[in-house]
C-alpha cells in the first residue's frame, strides 16, 4: 500500500499513522492529569514533566489535529465529492506522506532521547540558548511534516479547481470542500512561515548567530512574531475542515440542505482571510505596543462573527428538518455546543482587559482544548463515524456508538471546564506543582480525563470489530446526498465505475431518499 | 521517429485526468500554488530584514558598505540573461524543438553555474574577513556600526544563502531534464514540466531582483548613520 | 471567594482589578446568554423535528437574508463593544499615575529579585505599603519570564535586553500569590512568590529592619566605578550628554531621528551605545554589555533620573574627577 498513490490507499496511510501519533499524545496528557491530581510535583520529576507536555503539544498539533480531517478524511472524500478519480497529483500526495512520516520519525528520534523541554511554542532565548535537549532534530521533524501540509494544499486547491464533474459548479459545491479549499489556502500560506522561523531557531542553535539574541540587535518578541503569523492560522487549519464536516452531517441527518450555503461557503473563506490578520493576540502581554495590541483585539472580534454566522445557520437547518438520531448526529450537536463555548472563551481571551488577566492561565488551556478537542477532534471522530460505511463498506454498533458520543461529552466537560475556573483564579500553564487550594478542580479534571480516554478506547475497539463482523453498508447507508454516496462502499480503483455529471444542487434531497436498507440497531430513547 | 512519437502521445496522459487540457491547466496552477508559498517563505526572511534594518540602520548601512555592489550587479545581470535563455528552452518545449530546449537549459544551468561561483567568491572573502556571524565574527570596520553589524551579516548570509539553495535545487533539476529533454521526452502536447520549471526560475531570478538592491545598494548611498 | 472548602473566584485586591472583573461578568453574562439559547433551540428543534418515518425528508428552506445580516450584525456590535470595553479597562491597567513610585525587579531562572526605592531588597516577596500607587520596572537576565499577581490581575512578560513594566495600587491586606507566567524552563513552576500588602505604618518598620543602600546610591557608586563621569560632565562640555533631568524628554539624534529618553533608551545607550547617537555628538561610548549586571543597570538608571537638569547640587557633591 506503501507505493499505491491513489488517494484512497494514502488516506488509510494517514489514518494509522495520525492514530499512532494521537495515542501518543493522550498517553502523554494521561500522565500529565495523574502529576496534577495532587499539588506537590512526585509523579515526575520537573524536567520530565515539562518534556511531557511539549511533547503533548507537538504531537496533538502537527502529527494528529493538522492532518487529521484533511489528510485522513480530505484524500478518501473530496475527489469522491468532486467526481474526479482521484487528486490532482497523486505522486505528491504520496510524497506528501513520506513527508509526514520523516517528520515524524525526526521527532520519534528526539522522543526516544528525552524529547524536547520548550513548550511547542519555542519561544528564544529559552530554545536557542538555555534548552539542552534536542530541540533542533524536533524542529526539524516538523519542518518537514509542514511541506508535507504544504503538499497536501496544494494538490488540493489544484483539485477543486481543475477536476470537479461535469455540471459541478462552484455553489453546488458540498461545503466539506468549500471548507477544504479554505483550510488548503491556509496550509499553503502560512506554513512557509513557520518553516523559515524553524530555519532560524535552528541557525542560531547550531551556528550561533544571534537572529533573536538582544546582545546583537535581535529581538525576542521578533520570534513571537514569526511563529504566531504561522500558529495562529495554524488553528484555523485544524478546525476549519471540522467545520465543514458538521455541515456534512447536518445536511444529511435533517435530509435538507444547509441554511445560508452561501453565507457557510464564504465564512470559512473569512476566516481564513481574517485568521491571518490577528497573530498579535497571543502577544498582549509580551511587550507588543499597547497601539497594536489594540488593533488586534479589533481584528479578533471580526473573526468571531464568521463562526457564529455558520452556527446561526445551522441551527437554522435544524428547524423543519427531518432529524435522524444517529450518532455523527449526536457527534455533531454535542460539538456545536462546545465549539460555541470555545468560541465565546475565545472572544475573551480577545478582549484586553481580560487577557492581561487570564493570558497563560489555564483559562487559555481549557479555550483551545475546548475547539481542538472539543471541536476538531470531536468532528474528526464524527467524520469517521459517518464515512466509516463508506470508506470501509461495513456498519458499526449503534449501541456502543452513541455510549461513546456520550463518553466523549462527559468526560470532556468534566476534564475542561473546571480548568477555566483554574485560568481565572490565576492558575499558571505548564506549572507540574502547584499552590494545594487548586487541587479539588484538578482532581475533578484529572477525573473527566478518565472518562473521555475512555470514549476514546471504545470507538477504537468497535471499529475494529466492523472490520470483520460488521455488516456490510450498501451505498448510501444514511440515504444522504452528495457524489460520494452514489458509487459503492468501498469504492472501486477509480473512485466511480461511471464519471458522474450534475445537474442539481448540493443537498437537494429527492423525496424519496435513497436507503437501501436500515443502517444498524437505532437505539430508540422512548422518544 | 513518429510511431515511438504517437505511442509516446498515448502515455503521457494521466489516468486520473480527463483530457491534456486538464492536465496542463492543473499542472500549472499547481506550480503558481507552489510558488505562493515560496513567496510566504522568503516574505518571512524580508520582514525580519526590514525589521532589524529598522531597529539598527547605522549597522545595516555599514555592513551593506562592506558587500561589493559590482559583483552583486554582475549576479544580477547573470540572473537576468539565465531566465531568458529559460524562456528559450521554454519556447523550445512549446514549439516541439528538442535542439532547443537542450539548448537553452544547458546555457541556463551555465549562467546559474557563473551566480553560483562569484557566491563562492563572495562567502569565501567573508569568511576570511572574519564577518561570518557567530563566535568567530569580527568587526574590524567603523565602530559607529556598532554590535548590531552582525545582524546584518546575519540577515545577508541567511537570505542569500536560502536564495543559493533554490538555485542549486533547480540546477539539480535542469541536470535531469537535460538528458530527458535529449531524448524527445516533451513535446508540443505535453511539455508541462518544462513550463512549471521555467516559472520556478523566474520566481528564483525575481527573489535576487529584491534582495540585490536591500542588501548591497543600501549603503552606497550617503554616510553610514541614518535615522 | 470561596465555595465547598476551595476557592472559586479570586481575590480582588487592587484597584484595576474591580474594572476587569466587572468587564469578565459581561463577557460571562454575554456568553452563558448565548450559549444557552443556542442550546435551548437546538434541543427545542432536535426533539419537535425529529424523523418520523422512514423515508422522509426535511423542508429546503434555502436562507433569509435578513436573517442572516441580523445575526451577523448582532455578534459584531457585541463583539465590538468587548472590545471598546476591554480596551479601556486596558489602557487603566497599562497606564501607571505619574507619582507612581518605582520598585525594580529582575526575574532570572528561577527567582524574583525585587528591590525597593528605599533599598531594600527581596527575593520572591513584595512587601508593599496599602493603597499606594507602584511601578515594577522589570527585566530579565537570561529568558522571558512573567510577573503575575492574580489577585490584582496584572501580568506582564519580563524580557531580556529591554525594560518592561506594569503597576498596581493595592486596596487589601493580606498575602497574594507572586506567579512567574511565561514557562522559562525547568523550575518555572517554583518562580513563585508572595505579594505582602502592609498598612503603611507596618511597612515602614519592615523597611526599617533590612539593610539599605538605595538603588540611586548605589547607582552613583555605579557612575563612578564605571568611569561614566568622565565623559557626561554637567559642565556640559564633556564628551557624552549630561544625563540631568533628562527621563521621559525626547532628544534629536544624529542623522535626524529623535528618541524618547526613557528607561529603554537608557539602557540601549549602555548596552549598544552606537545605536542612537545624541545630535552634537561622535559615537564614542563603549559598550557595557557584560560588565554591568541588570541589576547594576537598573540601579544606574535609577540614579541618571535622580539628577536634576541644572546639575548644580550635583557639581557641589560630585567630585571624583
Amino acid at each position: 500500500m506503501a507505493a499505491d498513490h491513489r488517494s484512497q490507499g494514502i488516506a488509510i496511510l494517514y489514518l494509522l499513522s495520525v492514530t499512532v501519533f494521537f495515542s501518543i499524545g493522550g498517553l502523554y496528557a494521561t500522565l500529565i492529569r495523574l502529576e496534577l491530581l495532587t499539588p506537590k510535583g512526585d509523579l515526575f520529576q520537573p524536567d520530565t514533566y515539562n518534556r511531557l507536555f511539549t511533547m503533548h503539544g507537538v504531537m496533538m498539533i502537527f502529527f494528529f489535529l493538522i492532518p487529521a480531517v484533511p489528510a485522513v478524511i480530505g484524500n478518501f472524500i473530496l475527489p469522491l465529492m468532486l467526481g474526479a478519480k482521484d487528486v490532482a497529483f497523486p505522486k505528491l500526495n504520496l510524497a506528501s506522506w513520506y513527508l509526514y512520516m520523516i517528520g515524524a520519525t525526526f521527532t520519534l528520534y528526539s522522543l526516544v532521547h528525552g524529547g524536547v523541554d520548550t513548550g511547542w511554542t519555542f519561544y528564544t532565548p529559552l530554545s536557542t540558548t538555555h534548552s539542552n535537549t534536542y530541540t533542533t532534530a524536533t524542529a526539524l521533524g516538523i519542518f518537514v511534516n509542514g511541506f508535507s501540509g504544504i503538499f497536501t494544499g496544494v494538490n488540493f486547491i489544484v483539485t477543486i479547481h481543475r477536476m470537479r464533474a461535469p455540471g459541478l459548479t462552484w455553489f453546488r459545491l458540498p461545503l466539506f470542500v468549500w471548507a477544504s479549499y479554505a483550510t488548503s489556502l491556509i496550509q499553503v500560506l502560512a506554513t512557509p512561515v513557520l518553516a523559515i522561523t524553524l530555519v532560524l531557531l535552528f541557525l542560531e542553535r547550531t551556528f550561533g548567530i544571534g537572529f533573536f539574541n538582544p546582545a546583537v540587535g535581535g529581538d525576542p518578541i521578533l520570534f513571537q512574531h514569526l511563529f504566531w503569523f504561522y500558529s495562529h492560522p495554524a488553528v484555523y487549519i485544524m478546525i476549519l475542515p471540522s467545520l465543514g464536516v458538521i455541515s456534512e452531517i447536518i445536511a444529511a441527518f435533517t435530509r435538507k440542505p444547509i441554511f445560508g450555503y452561501k453565507f457557510v461557503a464564504f465564512s470559512s473563506i473569512a476566516i481564513a482571510v481574517f485568521g491571518f490578520l490577528v497573530w498579535g493576540h497571543h502577544m498582549f502581554v509580551s511587550g507588543e505596543s499597547p497601539y497594536a495590541a489594540m488593533v488586534f483585539s479589533a481584528l479578533t472580534m471580526l473573526v468571531a462573527v464568521p463562526s457564529a454566522v455558520k452556527v446561526f445557520n445551522w441551527m437554522a437547518t435544524l428547524y423543519r428538518g427531518s432529524i435522524e438520531y444517529s450518532t455523527p448526529m449526536f457527534y455533531a450537536l454535542g460539538f456545536i455546543g462546545l465549539f460555541v463555548i470555545g468560541g465565546l472563551t475565545g472572544l475573551m481571551l480577545g478582549t484586553l482587559g481580560i487577557d492581561i488577566h487570564v493570558h497563560d492561565t489555564y483559562f487559555v488551556v481549557a479555550h483551545f482544548h475546548y475547539i481542538m478537542v472539543g471541536g476538531a477532534l470531536m468532528a474528526y471522530l464524527w467524520a469517521l463515524h459517518f464515512w466509516w460505511p463508506k470508506i470501509t463498506g461495513r456498519l458499526y454498533s449503534g449501541f456502543w456508538s452513541h455510549l461513546s458520543a456520550l463518553l466523549v461529552f462527559v468526560g470532556f466537560n468534566l476534564t475542561f471546564f473546571p480548568q477555566f475556573i483554574l485560568g481565572y483564579l490565576g492558575m499558571p500553564r505548564r506549572y507540574h506543582a502547584y499552590p494545594p487550594e487548586f487541587q479539588v478542580l484538578h482532581v475533578l479534571s484529572t477525573a473527566g480525563a478518565s472518562v473521555l480516554a475512555l470514549g476514546y478506547i471504545v470507538p477504537l475497539i468497535y471499529f475494529l470489530w466492523s472490520l470483520k463482523y460488521g455488516a456490510y453498508a450498501g451505498r448510501n447507508p444514511w440515504g444522504a446526498v452528495g457524489l460520494e454516496w452514489e458509487t459503492t462502499s468501498p469504492p472501486p480503483v477509480h473512485n466511480f465505475e461511471v464519471m458522474p455529471t450534475v445537474d442539481h444542487e448540493a443537498y437537494e434531497h429527492r423525496v424519496p431518499p435513497v436507503a437501501e436498507q436500515e443502517p444498524y440497531r437505532v437505539v430508540k430513547y422512548g422518544l | 521517429m513518429s510511431e515511438a512519437a504517437s505511442a509516446h502521445h498515448r502515455t503521457d496522459l494521466a489516468h486520473h485526468f480527463e483530457s491534456y487540457e486538464q492536465q496542463k491547466q492543473s499542472s500549472l496552477l499547481g506550480m503558481w500554488v507552489f510558488l505562493a508559498q515560496e513567496i510566504m517563505f522568503f516574505a518571512g526572511l524580508f520582514v525580519c530584514y526590514v525589521v532589524y534594518r529598522h531597529m539598527h540602520p547605522a549597522a545595516f548601512a555599514f555592513g551593506s558598505q562592506h558587500l561589493d555592489w559590482r559583483l552583486g550587479a554582475l549576479n544580477t545581470g547573470v540572473l537576468i540573461l539565465s531566465s531568458f535563455t529559460m524562456v528559450v528552452a521554454v519556447v523550445g518545449a512549446q514549439t516541439g524543438r528538442r535542439k532547443m530546449i537542450v539548448c537553452g537549459l544547458i546555457l541556463t544551468l551555465l549562467f546559474g553555474a557563473v551566480f553560483l561561483g562569484v557566491k563562492v567568491v563572495e562567502y569565501g572573502a567573508k569568511w576570511q574577513h572574519h564577518l561570518v556571524p557567530g563566535p568567530h565574527f569580527e568587526w574590524h570596520g567603523d565602530p559607529a556600526a556598532g554590535r548590531a553589524v552582525q545582524m546584518f551579516f546575519a540577515m545577508y548570509f541567511v537570505m542569500t544563502g536560502m536564495h543559493a539553495l533554490h538555485m542549486v535545487v533547480g540546477m539539480g533539476i535542469m541536470l535531469v531534464m537535460i538528458p530527458l529533454a535529449w531524448g524527445g521526452r516533451w513535446t508540443r502536447e505535453n511539455h508541462n514540466f518544462v513550463e512549471g520549471f521555467g516559472l520556478y526560475w523566474h520566481f528564483v531570478d525575481l527573489v535576487w531582483i529584491f534582495l540585490f538592491p536591500f542588501l548591497y545598494l543600501l549603503g552606497l548611498a550617503g554616510s553610514g548613520v541614518h535615522g | 471567594m470561596k465555595l465547598f472548602d476551595f476557592p472559586f473566584f479570586p481575590e480582588t485586591a487592587s484597584t484595576t482589578a474591580g474594572s476587569v472583573d466587572a468587564l469578565f461578568f459581561f463577557a460571562l453574562a454575554v456568553s452563558a446568554l448565548f450559549s444557552l439559547l443556542i442550546a435551548a433551540f437546538i434541543f427545542i428543534f432536535f426533539v419537535k423535528y425529529r424523523r418520523q418515518h422512514a423515508g422522509d425528508v426535511g423542508h429546503a428552506i434555502h436562507g433569509s437574508l435578513v436573517l442572516e445580516i441580523v445575526w451577523s450584525v448582532i455578534p459584531l456590535a457585541i463583539s465590538l463593544v468587548l472590545f471598546g470595553w476591554g480596551a479601556k479597562v486596558f489602557l487603566e491597567v497599562s497606564t501607571p499615575p505619574k507619582d507612581a513610585r518605582e520598585y525594580y525587579v529582575t526575574g532570572k531562572q528561577w527567582m524574583w529579585k525585587i528591590q525597593h526605592p528605599e533599598g531594600n531588597r527581596e527575593i520572591n516577596e513584595l512587601h508593599v505599603p496599602i493603597g499606594v500607587a507602584i511601578k515594577m520596572i522589570m527585566t530579565s537576565e537570561d529568558v522571558i519570564h512573567s510577573f503575575y499577581i492574580p489577585a490584582f490581575r496584572i501580568k506582564q512578560d519580563v524580557l531580556p535586553g529591554r525594560y518592561t513594566s506594569v503597576w498596581f495600587e493595592a486596596t487589601k491586606l493580606g498575602t497574594f500569590h507572586l506567579f512567574c507566567a511565561e514557562y522559562c524552563g525547568v523550575e518555572h513552576s517554583q518562580m513563585i512568590g508572595k505579594v505582602v500588602v502592609m498598612a503603611p505604618e507596618d511597612y515602614q518598620i519592615w523597611l526599617a529592619g533590612g539593610v539599605a543602600k538605595s538603588p540611586v546610591a548605589a547607582g552613583e557608586e555605579l557612575f563612578s566605578q564605571y568611569a561614566c563621569n568622565t565623559c557626561h560632565l554637567d559642565s556640559r562640555e564633556g564628551r557624552g550628554p549630561w544625563l540631568g533631568g533628562i527621563a521621559g524628554t525626547p532628544v534629536a539624534l544624529v542623522g535626524g531621528g529623535k528618541a524618547v529618553r526613557d528607561d529603554n533608551y537608557l539602557r540601549e545607550s549602555i548596552m549598544l551605545p552606537n545605536n542612537k547617537i545624541v545630535d552634537g555628538y561622535q559615537p564614542l561610548m563603549p559598550t557595557f554589555q557584560g560588565q554591568i549586571s541588570e541589576e547594576g543597570v537598573l540601579q544606574l538608571i535609577s540614579y541618571i533620573k535622580s539628577l536634576d537638569g541644572a546639575g548644580a547640587a550635583e557639581r557641589a557633591r560630585t567630585d571624583s574627577r
